[in-house]
């Protein structure tokens, strides 16, 4: 269990070197139109998702290869406006994609992808006992929330003030995976986190609660300005915002964008 | 006059054995003397705790301090034990004043007292004025003065010098061996100075043992050893030809040599006499030496006004001869020429 | 062959890599000062938020390297100075927390302090004492990255030092606890201090164990370096100020201090 999270903390240090791999391909011999290369910085909450697309996304295009940076989304834009070679940009909330766009790294306007919602994650059989918010104030209950400057701590922010709830929570989180770990490991007695996090990690079950339509979040995906492979780029945003692509991804507990 | 230290030390070090009986009495000064290598510091270490014993034992002032067979040890920093190191080891981040003090104050005296009992150990070494320098600031006589306060300040019942002056310069040396000779005097405990240095032992000590190869080869006072060395490596120290062999009245057969000498003796016995009674001839010489032999010159080295030449033959001698006999006689390695010593010159005594 | 004095020459072979050296290591200096927003420094540095964090990161180092020192030190005496069967072993161990990622070490911590560890659930039981999340648990994270640069330097210190004095004084009647405290710490204070100095600097800087094993709770647990870490995810030029005065602090104490020692011996 840990591994998988450590090795998603980490990412943020590797994050030069992968960014390198991608960009040495592009001179690859072309094949049809989308074939080559494709570099996709992704938010780590779409990480088991994206990781199963890219796979089917190889199996039906030949010739091409997607290679993945996952990480927090902020990180992840702040390395795309310091230059960092990629193809796809898919944030976990729209402000980070924002700092993308306003600084003209992209091309054209941000799709929505997907939506997610936020859930209380418990230990499997919630022997806390939470029931909502409310619950989370209680004393003796050890709540891990995301720090407010990445998009599930603004999120969680927006969600408890709506709620009207006094929390004051033992650790703010440097991403959800920080939170899920606490949480596994039995620090603290619920984590607010999104949906598909919970989906994602054994051992855990979600609660959910009405103010979290509060802090619904959007996902946009866009493909960048410095894309190496802009028809790549494009045809995995299109995969992946395909009818069999939002499959993989509502499976995975993200809803589909309203209208889409 | 009962001996202060008993001690039959055994030891074990890298594959060498070291196996010698001391005996010091009170105010007694011995010198353990011997080459490099011969266990000397061994079995100083040994009598400090610093060493283990591995059987023997070691008596102190009537208490049994080391006993491997009765399993008795004594930790160094319960020994009644002084202890002078080769350099020093003066504690560089305390003062000389301090330095003394350190063993007063770890044998219980408060920190007044200590400091009291210090100084008036500096002073008796004359260093009074230089108690607060650190050990880097003193000249290596003035620290082995201060080392030999240290060890001293604790009344040891046996104070042990390692090669105290052979860290010092040869003019401090002479000053600093007169003062130390004055200090060891006044020492009513029993001492051990251990030296390769005979000029040392002999000014120091009343009493030399004598090791090689872990084992005593001879002990005794100055006189007797300096007159009647039992080894080559003795002989050598004290300058006199040695050689061993079979006497019958006047005559020692030594080898295929047989050398008459004024003293009488029988069976296996010494013959020793100094290189300035060897005489050198280009030819066989007549008349009254009756010890004459051919030899062959190996070697020829300065040894103060005159000259000492290595010879070889029946017997290997050193034989110290004028420059201008030396000139007269051509003296290089290789030249055959005839030693003559005189009867009464030699020193014949029991093996 | 002339006998004066010549000045004495650097070795091209060796100034060369030295100056590269020297310019890997500044070189990234020179781009936080390049890019810091100057003219909003003044008002940055008073935020709260960034006095407190600043704070507490000087004060767990600071208690950190305490512990480190109070722990390690007769440690790295132990593995100088006692043979006992295992010490190549134990020395090895030592260094683990060097090359375990802070990350997993922060992990480690949880497994044995945490509220379901195997000493943090008896604290909890018996005490009702918790680590994690608390400042206490601050300290604890970043000694354990840190203390490996202690004993690694005061066990170098004590090969170093000659034990003959150890020796002298126990001839004067030292046991070996007074002879560790008067005489051989006393011989190995500059190894000691210069051990202390990594540690502190290293507990300074400590990130990934802290934020794993203590959280991130502004006043409590988040030192600058994670205050760092979140400034980077909305504001770069935050996060370079927040690097700047965490960097100037440093190097301001470790200079001041190095001028004591030097002064004093």
């Amino acid at each position: 269990m840990t591994v998988r999270w450590i090795r998603a903390a980490l990412a943020a240090a590797l994050v030069g070197a992968l960014g390198l791999t991608g960009c040495g391909g592009a001179d690859e011999p072309a094949g049809p139109d989308v074939a080559g290369p494709v570099t996709v910085f992704a938010a780590a909450s779409l990480t088991e998702s994206f990781t199963r697309l890219g796979k089917e996304y190889e199996a039906a295009h030949p010739g091409s290869s997607v290679t993945f940076n996952f990480g927090g989304s902020s990180g992840l834009a702040t390395q795309i406006t310091q230059g960092a070679p990629a193809d796809v940009f898919a944030a976990a909330s729209p402000a980070t994609m924002k700092t993308v766009t306003d600084a003209g790294d992209a091309t054209g306007e941000p799709a929505v992808l997907v939506r997610n919602q936020l859930v209380v994650a418990v230990p499997r059989g919630n022997p806390a006992r939470v029931g909502g918010l409310a619950d989370l104030a209680r004393p003796g209950v050890k709540v891990a929330l995301c720090a407010e400057q990445v998009p599930c701590g603004a999120a969680a922010r927006t969600a408890v003030d709506a709620a009207g709830v006094r929390l004051t929570p033992a650790t703010l989180e440097q991403d959800v995976k920080g939170a899920l770990a606490k949480l596994r490991l039995g620090e603290v007695d619920a984590a607010l986190v999104y949906r598909t996090d919970v989906r994602a990690a054994p051992g855990l079950d979600a609660v959910e609660f009405p103010e979290s339509a509060r802090a619904v979040n959007d996902y946009p995906i866009v493909v960048l300005r410095a894309a190496g492979n802009p028809a790549g780029a494009r045809a995995f945003v299109d995969f992946v915002r395909s009818d069999a692509g939002l499959a993989v991804l509502t499976a995975a507990g993200f809803q589909a964008p309203p209208g889409g | 006059m009962t001996a202060l230290l008993d001690a039959h030390l055994v030891a074990e070090r890298d594959g060498f054995t070291l196996d010698v009986r001391l005996r010091i009495a009170a105010g007694e000064v011995v010198a353990l003397l011997g080459p490099n290598g011969a266990g000397k510091t061994t079995a100083l270490r040994v009598l400090a705790g610093l060493h283990p014993l591995a059987a023997g034992h070691l008596t102190l002032d009537g208490a049994d301090l080391d006993r491997p067979d009765r399993r008795v040890w004594t930790p160094p920093e319960r020994r009644p034990v002084g202890v002078v190191f080769q350099d020093y080891l003066l504690f560089p981040h305390l003062s000389a004043l301090d330095n003394v003090a350190f063993g007063p104050r770890r044998r219980g005296a408060d920190k007044r007292a200590a400091r009291a009992r210090a100084k008036e150990w500096l002073d008796r070494v004359g260093l009074g004025d230089q108690a607060r320098r650190r050990p880097r600031q003193l000249s290596g006589g003035q620290a082995q003065r201060v080392a030999l306060a240290r060890a001293l300040a604790v009344d040891p019942a046996l104070l042990l010098l390692d090669e105290p002056l052979a860290a010092l310069d040869a003019r401090t040396r002479l000053d600093t061996r007169a003062e130390l000779q004055r200090h060891l005097g006044a020492h009513p405990g029993a001492t051990l100075l251990v030296t390769h240095d005979p000029l040392d032992a002999l000014v120091l000590a009343d009493r030399l043992v004598i090791v090689e190869h872990g084992r005593v080869v001879q002990e005794g006072d100055a006189a007797t050893v300096t007159a009647r060395p039992r080894t080559d490596y003795v002989a050598r120290l004290v300058g006199l030809n040695l050689h061993r062999g079979r006497a019958d009245g006047h005559a020692v057969t030594v080898g295929e040599l047989t050398l008459t000498t004024a003293d009488t003796v029988h069976g296996e016995a010494f013959v020793a006499y100094p290189p300035a009674a060897v005489a050198l001839h280009p030819s066989r010489p007549e008349g009254s030496p009756r010890n004459v032999w051919a030899a062959t010159v190996t070697g020829v080295q300065r040894h103060g006004d005159n000259l000492r030449v290595q010879l070889t033959g029946p017997v290997e001698v050193a034989a110290d001869v004028t420059p201008a006999a030396a000139a007269h006689l051509g003296l290089i390695p290789g030249r055959p020429v005839w030693a003559a010593v005189k009867a009464a010159e030699t020193r014949a005594y029991p093996a | 062959m002339s006998r004066t004095v010549r000045r004495q020459r650097v070795p091209i072979a060796l100034l060369v890599p030295a100056g590269l050296g020297l310019t890997f290591l500044v070189l990234p200096l020179a781009g936080l000062l390049l890019r810091a927003p100057w003219t909003t420094l003044p008002r940055r540095l008073t935020e709260p938020g960034v006095l407190t964090a600043l704070r507490l990161s000087l004060e767990t180092a600071t208690v950190a390297t305490l512990l480190c020192v109070v722990l390690g030190v007769p440690l790295a005496w132990l593995l100088a100075r006692v043979e006992f069967p295992g010490r190549r072993l134990v020395r090895a161990l030592v260094t683990v927390p060097l090359v375990l990622p802070p990350v997993v070490g922060g992990v480690a911590l949880l497994l044995v302090f945490g509220r379901r560890g195997l000493i943090g659930s008896w604290l909890d039981e018996t005490f009702g004492v918790t680590l994690p999340f608390t400042t206490a648990g601050v300290v604890l994270a970043e000694a354990f990255v840190a203390m490996p640069f202690l004993v690694i330097a005061v066990e170098g210190a004590l090969r170093g030092a000659d034990p003959r004095y150890e020796e002298a004084a126990a001839t004067l009647g030292a046991g070996r606890f007074t002879t560790f405290t008067r005489v051989t710490l006393p011989l190995v204070a500059p190894g000691v201090a210069a051990g202390a100095v990594l540690c502190w600097a290293r507990a300074l800087g400590e990130f990934g164990a802290t934020i794993t094993f203590a959280g991130n709770y502004p006043g409590r647990t988040q030192t600058m370096p994670l205050a760092v870490y979140l400034a980077l995810e909305t504001d770069l030029q935050a996060a370079i100020v927040l690097s700047l005065i965490l960097l100037t602090v440093s190097v301001v104490i470790l200079a001041a201090l190095r001028d004591r020692w030097v002064g004093s011996t």
